[in-house]
């Protein structure tokens, strides 16, 4: 479904990604997972097209996404939740919701959808005339992910879900991911939470400075010794 | 006391009529200032812009039976787009420059069209033509004239229609989204550089609009009209807080009568001098303005 061959990316002259390689077949949740300033979020970037890469190959569904202008990436069926969440402070939650399907025309299908994320996350419901920026941690990284559902996109893209949340809201992050999954979505999920992102993944990529230094089924690279060591602290 | 009460509203009423055109104009600069955090130093011009389209238009309108101030239309069309054209071809380029690099060319795109117009027009300044029959209307015991409350309920109806365009459309809320976090808005399928551009075409058409009724009041046209406005009106856009929409309406009111009252009870010789000095306050006191929030910039 998504196949990222040989991406080269720099800042400058900062080579942030090298020869990175990755596949996701549909269904599935892969995980990338790494460091900070491993490079996840710059792939993610340019996967999404926020971000142009010095060289390789960026395939969705057979089309190449380096050529897709980045406003019309979503309308393929390519949702991204970024990193920091980034969601609309100053507008109010339904707001948000609703800007999450601007490609969409037709004012039922969006309500219909907001009825369906609200379903979902029914504390959005409760506040959905506040100001986004009022929100909790958790309840913005329901909304930027219940915006990121609204137009009923076919992947993911989600980075570092986790970050600067309580470890029973990762958990019910982590849960959603999962739930959302299991009703069709493919994720790409980008995290430094390295012991939650493999649990909840099919196969998973580490990276390391830039380069892909080891991938494979999420469950052996979760008992892999070295990643062990690395990443989870054991 | 009786015609002391009567000067004052009179004044107000000066005062809120010169207001309201700093506040159409303000909203330009804190609209552009909201989306691409732009001070368009050319945004001023396009008022001289408009008064040179109106000129011309004038003229052809009346010779087809249509009345004079549709000139409006024709302002507005051109300065709207002189604004989306001054955008691509000046600002877009620097978008990812240092803010100052494109301060500057906001400065040489205004020098720019000031001397364009003074070729095409001479420096020297071309009468405006009348739009409005000049007999006053009577509101009890105060005389008004035409001119003052069209530019009042014009600038009203418009300030209105703006906030309602920015809450409740599509494009108006594209724009809220750009102006808060231009990579997350592309994620949602936003196309940046039309929203900039409708920012851009918005903006130009409301100083198209204050231009024309500016000028039925001062009804002089020279290529530096717009500079001195065009300041004031920045200064009321910073008054109210850069960037935020009611904020430039509410700074050009508070602008237009505390200039207007300053004329009126003080002298008139230090009524910019003030605008000046309100400026100067607000930077020293609270820079982000009226409206503004005093928020750190997030890392």
């Amino acid at each position: 479904m998504l196949t990222v061959n040989n991406l080269n990316v720099s800042y400058g002259s900062i080579h942030a990604v090298h020869d990175v390689s990755l596949k996701v077949k549909k269904g599935e949740i892969v995980s990338l997972i790494g460091a900070n300033g491993a490079g996840k979020t710059t792939i993610l970037h340019t996967i999404s097209g926020l971000k142009r890469p010095d060289s390789g190959e960026v395939t969705f569904n057979g089309e190449n996404l380096l050529k897709v202008e980045p406003h019309k990436i979503l309308s393929k069926g390519m949702a991204h939740v970024p990193e920091g969440r980034r969601i609309f402070a100053q507008l109010t939650v339904r707001e948000n919701l609703e800007l999450g399907a601007y490609i969409l025309k037709d004012k039922k299908q969006i309500e219909e959808n907001v009825q369906k994320v609200f379903e979902r996350f029914p504390r959005l419901r409760e506040r959905q005339k506040q100001f986004a920026g009022t929100l909790s941690g958790g309840e913005q990284q329901m909304l930027a992910t219940g915006r990121a559902l609204m137009t009923g996109a076919e992947i993911i893209l989600m980075d570092e879900p986790s970050m600067g949340l309580s470890p029973l809201l990762v958990k019910e992050i982590f849960h959603i991911i999962t739930e959302i999954n299991k009703q069709g979505m493919t994720v790409l999920l980008v995290e430094q939470n390295a012991r939650m992102a493999l649990s909840v993944a099919n196969r998973a990529y580490v990276l390391e400075t830039g380069r892909i230094v080891m991938s494979g089924e999420a469950g052996a690279l979760l008992e892999n010794a070295e990643v062990r060591k690395a990443y989870l602290g054991a | 006391m009786m015609d002391q009460l009567l000067d004052l509203t009179r004044q107000l009423l000066n005062g809120l009529q010169v207001g309201s055109i700093y506040a159409l104009v303000a909203l330009g600069y804190t609209m552009v200032y909201g989306i691409v955090k732009l001070i368009n130093f050319a945004h001023g011009d396009f008022i001289m812009v408009g008064g040179y389209v109106s000129i011309v238009a004038i003229p052809m309108l009346v010779s087809n039976g249509l009345p004079a101030w549709l000139c409006v239309v024709a302002a507005v069309a051109v300065c709207s787009i002189i604004g989306v054209v001054s955008e691509r071809a000046a600002y877009k380029p620097l978008r990812e420059a240092p803010r100052i690099s494109a301060l500057i060319t906001a400065i040489g795109v205004s020098l720019f069209l000031q001397n364009l117009f003074m070729i095409i027009f001479t420096p020297n300044g071309m009468p405006f033509p009348n739009l409005f029959d000049k007999t006053p209307i009577i509101l009890g015991k105060i005389q008004v004239s035409k001119v003052t409350l069209i530019t009042i309920v014009v600038s009203i109806l418009l300030m209105v229609g703006l906030n309602l365009f920015v809450k409740r459309t599509r494009v108006g809320k594209a724009m809220r989204a750009v102006s808060e976090d231009a990579g997350a808005a592309r994620l949602m399928g936003i196309s940046v550089n039309a929203t900039i551009s409708a920012t851009f075409a918005i903006g130009s058409g409301l100083a198209a609009v204050a231009s024309v009724l500016y000028c039925s009041s001062y009804p002089l046209v020279d290529p530096n009209i717009g500079s001195m406005l065009g300041l004031k009106a920045f200064v009321a856009a910073v008054l109210g807080g850069i960037g935020i929409i009611p904020g430039a309406m509410l700074g050009g009111l508070a602008l237009g009568i505390a200039e207007s009252l300053t004329k009126a009870y003080i002298s008139s010789k230090v009524a910019d001098a003030v605008v000046f000095g309100i400026l100067v306050v607000v930077l020293l006191v609270k820079p982000s303005g009226i409206l503004g929030k005093n928020v750190g910039e997030k890392v």
